[in-house]
This record gives C-alpha cells, structure tokens and sequence, in this order.
C-alpha cells in the first residue's frame, strides 16, 4: 500500500519517523508506515480510502469522526494513527453487508434520522457502541449515549427515533 | 489539524517508560487517554519531541479498594471506567455524582483520572472531587515512589509538581471517616462544553457531627479552589440547616469568577452558593432516610 500525505514542515525525510503498524479496519487485516503525528482519522480517510468516517470539527466537540476502536466508541481526530497497532477499527462502511443494510442504516432511512447527512456515520457508530452493551435502551438512554455528537440540522428528535426503531430491529430478530 | 513532528514509544513497561522520560528531559511528555494531549498538540500549544504513550504498560487500569476502604485508581482507568463502575456505587457518591459529567460519552471512554489530575486544567472536574475528597496522586520516577497531596500537586493553572522524568501512576482516596455523603454538580452550556460552574462536596459523617469535610469549586477562578473556611465551618457539629448556610456563603466568598462568555462573575458566585446548598441539604435528606 502506498499512501502520500501532506508535508506541512520542512524536515528532511531521512528525520521523518515512520513507523509500521498492524491493525484490522472492519475484519480486513492491514499494515500500515505512519508518521506518529497522523491522525487516526487521515489514517482512515487518506491512508485506506475510507471516506465515510467525516471531518468536522477536528477538536474533539462534534463525533462526527467516530469510530470504534475495539468495540468502543473514540473521536477518530483525537488518537494517533500508531495507537491503533494491534486494534480492531470498525467504521460506517463494515455496518451493512453486501445484500443487507444493517438495522441501524434502515432505522435511519426509515425514520428519516438524517438531513445533510455529516454527522450520520459518527451519530450510527456511537449508537452501534450503545446497542452492543445496551439493546433495549430508553428513550433517555439513547440521548446520553449520543451527547457527544452534535448534528447542525439539529435533527436529533428523528435521529434517537431511528436508533429507538433499530434496537427493537435487532431485538426482534435476535429474539 | 497535524500535531508537528514527534517521537514516539510504546514501551511495555513503566521502568522502560521512565527510562524514556529521563533520556528525553523537558521535551517529552506521556500521552496516557490523549483527550487534552492530542488536542493541544493539534493546536500547536504543545510541542513536545517525544510522546512516550503509556497505553501497552500492563495492569495500570484498575480501581479497587483496600480492604480499609482505601481506594486506588490506575494512570489507565477510564472515565467511563468509572461511570459504570459497581464498587464505586453506595460508596464514593461525589466521585459517581462527578463521572457522568466529565467531558462526553466518548470522550470518557479515552480520557483518564489521573490524566486529568496532571492536565490541572482549571475547567477540569476531576482535580475538585480530588481535592475535594483529600486525594493523593503517586508518582513514580527513576528516584522511587513519592505520594503527593493533590492540594500540594496541582501547582497553577496547567502546572503540576512531576518531575520531568515521573509518570503519575495512581491516584488515592483516602478511608472516609464515618459514613460518607455528598456530591457533585456542574453548570454547563451543553454536554462537553466546560463547567461555567462545577461543585464537589464530600463529607464525612461520624454519629451526629461532621468529622471530615471538602469542597472544592471548578471554572471560578484561575485554577482549582479549595474552599477551605467553608468545609472547616461543617466540622464537628451536625449537618444543620444554620451550618450548610454558612458553608455555602463562605464557599461562594471563596470563589474568584470573572465575567465571561459563559455568565457574569456575580451569576456565578451565586450558583456556587446554591450548589453547596443543594448538595448538602440533599445529603442531609439522605443520611435522615438512613436513619
């Protein structure tokens, strides 16, 4: 794999630490050369192509960067690249299977949980985190568990509707 | 955002991560949770040469109690860690009021106690329910281990005692005296956003009388407050209406807000006293159900 990044310093590449890491992204086992100031996030979006995790606010504030790194739900922009050797990540692309959406995807569609569509993936991976540990969550429940994603279309009633519907999805076929 | 150039290491234990901090000096710094680190690395007002990333040391992220009641959180337990933590329900009431209001959801799933102990930040909520309940951080360097009170800690805005070459590894809360009661309570614009005010109160209760109290005050001044005079007005005497009055006005004189984006000092002075307030009489409520 090749992967180019910008170079907003003027270091001399033999200076430039690089270092190898090993890491699954949605069961796919990759290895990785990255410069330990690399973001998770660029590693995700630059390095492996995969767009669907976004960019918003790049301080922490708004999860549309979420992902889970071993189950739990992080703020891709704020862990390094080099923390993920040895990790499971899974992004909004490892939610559906080739045939089938995952109930959450249909929650949102079905419940029209989205409007710009920025924060989807962040606002899916987070409550993917919620339902793993928590598959019959209140109404409240969901709330909290998503506080730390922000939507800017202020969407949020039909969001934690979508979620509420995916979670009786998931339990109904589980049951 | 990138962070500019850094070294990094992962070592596997904490005298190899000592040996690393004592090489690299001033410019390095231990990156634990990351959820201040990263961000101010992001922002360029940290630029250290080396990242010595404590993450792969083994057995840092318990909390757990001594049999005397003693409890001791690792450098790597999580704010989450916490939050839906069994042991420290029924027993530690400021800290499982505090852990639910710390940052966001998945903020709390990187970020750490101990970290925010050393990050000092004056917004942080952790150092007021530290002090609060008369805490401890352990720090273990190249010279051994030193206990260090988190009043004698937390030195200044951002400041903290370390030695270059130390890694906070725990942090100590000391036995209750009696049983304990008392909590946590922040205003906040919105989830994440930091505390306009937050307060920590913890008391010890032994019979009628108070035999231990803190209280501790966060975003009200440039650092983290200990609101000394108000908890000595607690000690050794009931929990009276007259006595949480008088601790919630000395606590609010304690108090050095300024004016901001957030609300005007006066407004916040004023929250102080009416978080003391209600989580004193709430305390009191409970230990009478108790009785």
């Amino acid at each position: 794999m090749t992967t180019v990044f910008d170079d907003p310093g003027d270091q001399a590449v033999s200076d430039v630490p690089v270092r190898r890491i090993k890491f699954t992204v949605n069961g796919a086992k990759k290895i990785a050369e990255v410069e330990p100031r690399l973001l998770l996030s660029h590693l995700i979006r630059r390095g492996i192509g995969l767009t669907g995790t976004h960019m918003g606010c790049d301080t922490t504030n708004c999860g549309a960067c979420t992902v889970l790194v071993d189950g739990q739900a992080v703020k891709s922009c704020t862990m390094l690249a080099v923390q993920a050797d040895g990790h499971e990540i899974s992004t909004v692309e490892g939610l559906a299977t080739a045939s089938e959406l995952h109930p959450l995807q249909e929650g949102f569609s079905e419940e029209h949980g989205l409007q710009c569509g920025f924060c989807t993936p962040g606002m899916m991976m987070a409550a993917k985190a919620l339902l793993d540990r928590n598959p019959d969550p209140t109404e409240d429940e969901v709330r909290w568990a998503l506080s730390g994603n922000l939507c800017r279309c202020t969407g949020y009633q039909n969001i934690v509707k979508s979620v509420l519907w995916a979670a009786e999805k998931l339990r109904s076929s589980a049951g | 955002m990138y962070p500019s150039r850094f070294r990094y290491e992962a070592p596997r234990s904490l005298d190899a991560a000592i040996g690393l901090l004592q090489a690299g000096g001033d410019e390095a710094k231990v990156l634990a949770g990351g959820q201040s680190l990263v961000p101010l690395m992001k922002l360029r007002f940290a630029s250290p040469e080396l990242v010595v990333d404590i993450n792969n040391l083994p057995g840092l992220g318990y909390h757990r109690a001594d049999p005397d009641g003693t409890l001791r959180i690792g450098a790597l337990c999580r704010h989450a860690d916490l939050e839906h933590s069994a042991l420290l329900q029924g027993t530690q009431p400021t800290m499982t009021a505090a852990a639910p209001l710390i940052a966001d959801p998945i903020v709390r799933n990187r970020g750490t106690l101990v970290g925010s102990l050393c990050h000092a930040d004056p917004q942080g909520d952790w150092a007021s329910v530290v002090l609060a309940l008369g805490g401890s951080v352990v720090a273990q360097g190249p010279r051994g281990r030193r206990v260090i009170r988190v009043a004698d800690f937390i030195t200044g805005p951002f400041q903290n005692v370390l030695e270059p070459d130390e890694i906070a590894v725990e942090a100590v809360i000391p036995r209750p005296q009696g049983t304990r009661a008392g909590g946590y309570l922040k205003l906040e614009r919105r989830v994440g956003d930091f505390a306009t005010v937050g307060v920590a109160v913890a008391i010890e209760t032994t019979g009628e009388n108070v035999a231990r109290a803190g209280i501790a005050l966060t975003g009200v001044g440039g650092s983290t407050i200990e609101a000394v005079a108000a908890a000595g007005a607690l000690v050794g005497r009931p929990l009276t209406a007259e006595a949480i009055e008088q601790a919630a006005g000395l606590a609010a004189d304690a108090a050095r807000p300024k004016t901001d984006h957030r609300g005007s000092a006066e407004y916040k002075r004023h929250m102080v006293r009416t978080f003391v307030t209600r989580i004193l009489s709430r305390a009191d409520a409970a230990a009478e159900r108790a009785a």
